[in-house]
């Protein structure tokens, strides 16, 4: 709590860890109870980052391509052909 | 075909004769061409690779030994580094040198032989990268937790990419670079080698979190590019922090210790890799029940609390009743010495009271002298008038007999000038002067200034 880390630049990891050590001290409710009305309201932004990062579940398979000059793109990859 | 040489023949005339060089090149072609592609398997001995940079040797058994040379072309591609000892199967053609007449193996290619002798090899190679540091546990990176890209090295066809996008997509589908290798034989050590590098080098928005580096299971010779130095030590430095998932659980290469984590299978290393996204949003979710009923459960605690506490702080009109108690007692015993210091200012006032005329007294007091005095003051101003009255009649008198006109009456006459005053002096009459005669009975006659001073003739 009281960190001033805004939630938008947190890993997943991160912000999972913070929302945990969150939700155990609200239970322990050892806290103040506006410390921890103020910890509520950090962890529900931490849930919805984290809910976001978990939306963002797509995707893309590519290879890469190294032309004769050594320059690299990437195409598309079916694996399936 | 040429005869043996070394059998009796009595028929000395009918053998062609050769020279020496005949025979000599006559031999070269003949092994040449029946042995320009042998594979011999003996073991190395008396290597050496002198600034020229062939190699020379010679391969053995326990009865024979046959020289052997490796240009320098060939020896960079050798698999294995040739050393003394090793136990090989050497690919290459025989050759002879005319001048000496002697044959040596031209080795192209030189493998390990036998399982045996290449775990040796391999187990010295483990000793010495071992040394090199690049085992070291803290060169192990984390893996993230939830990568956003992940880089494969493996060939791009074949069971294993597939295993690993469909496990990937089983448990968080995300961005996958395949960097496509040949993942054995001839050349598949500097392709693995070249995609784990140039991963590394990508531009940062191309740049994966995490590599994966598989291929599936085969003999130990199809594994070998995993166990090449070059390999090695590329994963040993990738900066992306690396999963090597080569074979089977049971098959470890080289590049399993200079990997940040080993996987069993590349469907294993795909479960290393990301999290299960639905166990997230299970995890998540459970953390956000916990999170709203354990301020539920703080709120309505401190609720209870407040409502016990409310409770024994108990009615305010009981805490009033003693305030009041308080305030009437202290209002009585103040009243009390209140009432001893208006009782001793009353004693006071009575004192002084008593001194005090009342003012209807004091009044008629007034009266009764006002009346007196105003009768004697009636009196006395009557008996003034009177007397003045009397003092005015007798002034009158003498007045009337004081009069001029009573002295006009006697035959006197007032000379008055032209302003009505009289001339006292004669002084003050100028000749040709305007005078007025009075005479008794307020009868006047003018008359005018003739003559001068003294002999001033009137009329």
């Amino acid at each position: 709590m009281g960190q001033a880390n805004p939630v938008e630049n947190l890993s997943f990891e991160t912000a999972l860890e913070e929302l945990e050590t969150i939700v155990r001290s609200l239970e322990s409710g050892q806290a103040p109870l506006e410390d921890s009305i103020k910890a509520y309201e950090r962890g529900t932004l931490l849930k919805d980052h984290c809910a976001k990062k978990l939306r963002e579940a797509q995707a893309k398979i590519e290879k890469i391509a190294v032309a004769k000059d050594g320059s690299i793109t990437t195409q598309p990859l079916d694996p399936e052909e | 075909m040429i005869p043996p040489m070394n059998e009796p023949n009595p028929i000395r005339s009918n053998v062609p004769e050769f020279s020496v060089s005949d025979l000599a090149f006559s031999l070269k072609r003949t092994l040449e061409e029946n042995y320009s592609r042998v594979r011999v398997r003996g073991e190395l001995s008396r290597v050496s690779i002198p600034a020229s940079g062939h190699m020379y040797s010679s391969l053995k058994d326990d009865q024979a030994v046959i020289d052997a040379v490796c240009w320098k072309g060939s020896l960079s591609k050798l698999s294995i580094r040739p050393e003394e000892g090793l136990e090989v199967i050497c690919t290459g053609r025989i050759t002879t040198y005319p001048a000496r007449s002697n044959y040596q193996l031209v080795i192209e290619t030189m493998e390990l032989a036998g399982e045996g002798a290449l775990l040796k090899m391999l187990e010295e190679r483990k000793k010495k990268l071992a040394a090199e540091g690049l085992f070291a546990p803290e060169r192990k990176k984390p893996l993230p937790f939830l990568p956003d890209h992940i880089g494969v090295v493996t060939s791009p066809t074949g069971a294993v990419i597939r295993d690993i996008l469909h496990r990937l997509n089983d448990r968080f589908p995300r961005r996958v670079t395949v960097w496509p290798v040949m993942v054995q034989g001839e050349g598949a050590e500097i392709q693995i080698t070249a995609a784990i590098d140039g991963f590394n080098t990508l531009p940062e928005s191309q740049r994966p979190d995490v590599l994966i580096v598989a291929r599936g299971g085969g003999s130990l010779e199809d594994l070998m590019p995993f166990n090449a130095e070059s390999v090695v030590h590329a994963a040993a430095n990738s900066q992306i922090p690396l999963i090597s998932a080569v074979g089977h659980e049971t098959d470890t290469t080289l590049i399993d210790y200079a990997a940040d984590l080993r996987a069993p299978t590349p469907t294993g290393a795909a479960e290393m890799a990301v999290p299960v996204r639905l166990n997230l949003i299970a995890q998540i979710s459970d953390n956000e029940k916990r999170l709203f009923s354990s301020l539920n459960r703080l709120l309505s605690e401190n609720r209870h609390r407040l409502e016990a506490l409310s409770a024994k702080l108990g009615d305010p009109a009981h805490l009033l009743e003693i305030q009041t108690q308080r305030l009437d007692r202290i209002t009585e015993k103040m009243s009390g010495l209140f009432g001893k210091y208006l009782a001793r200012k009353e004693n006071a006032l009575t004192h002084h009271g008593a001194a005090l005329r009342p003012p209807k007294h004091l009044i008629s007091e007034g009266n009764q002298r006002l009346t007196r005095w105003s009768e004697t003051l009636e009196t006395t101003a009557k008996k003034n008038v009177h007397q003045q009255k009397v003092r005015l009649e007798s002034l009158s008198g003498m007045l009337e007999l004081l009069s001029f006109e009573n002295v006009l009456q006697r035959g006197f006459v007032v000379i008055e000038n032209k302003d009505g005053k009289p001339v006292t002096n004669p002084d003050s009459l100028t000749q040709g002067q305007q005078i007025t005669l009075r005479f008794k009975e307020k009868k006047t006659r003018t008359a005018t200034i003739n003559g001068t001073e003294n002999q001033g003739s009137l009329f």
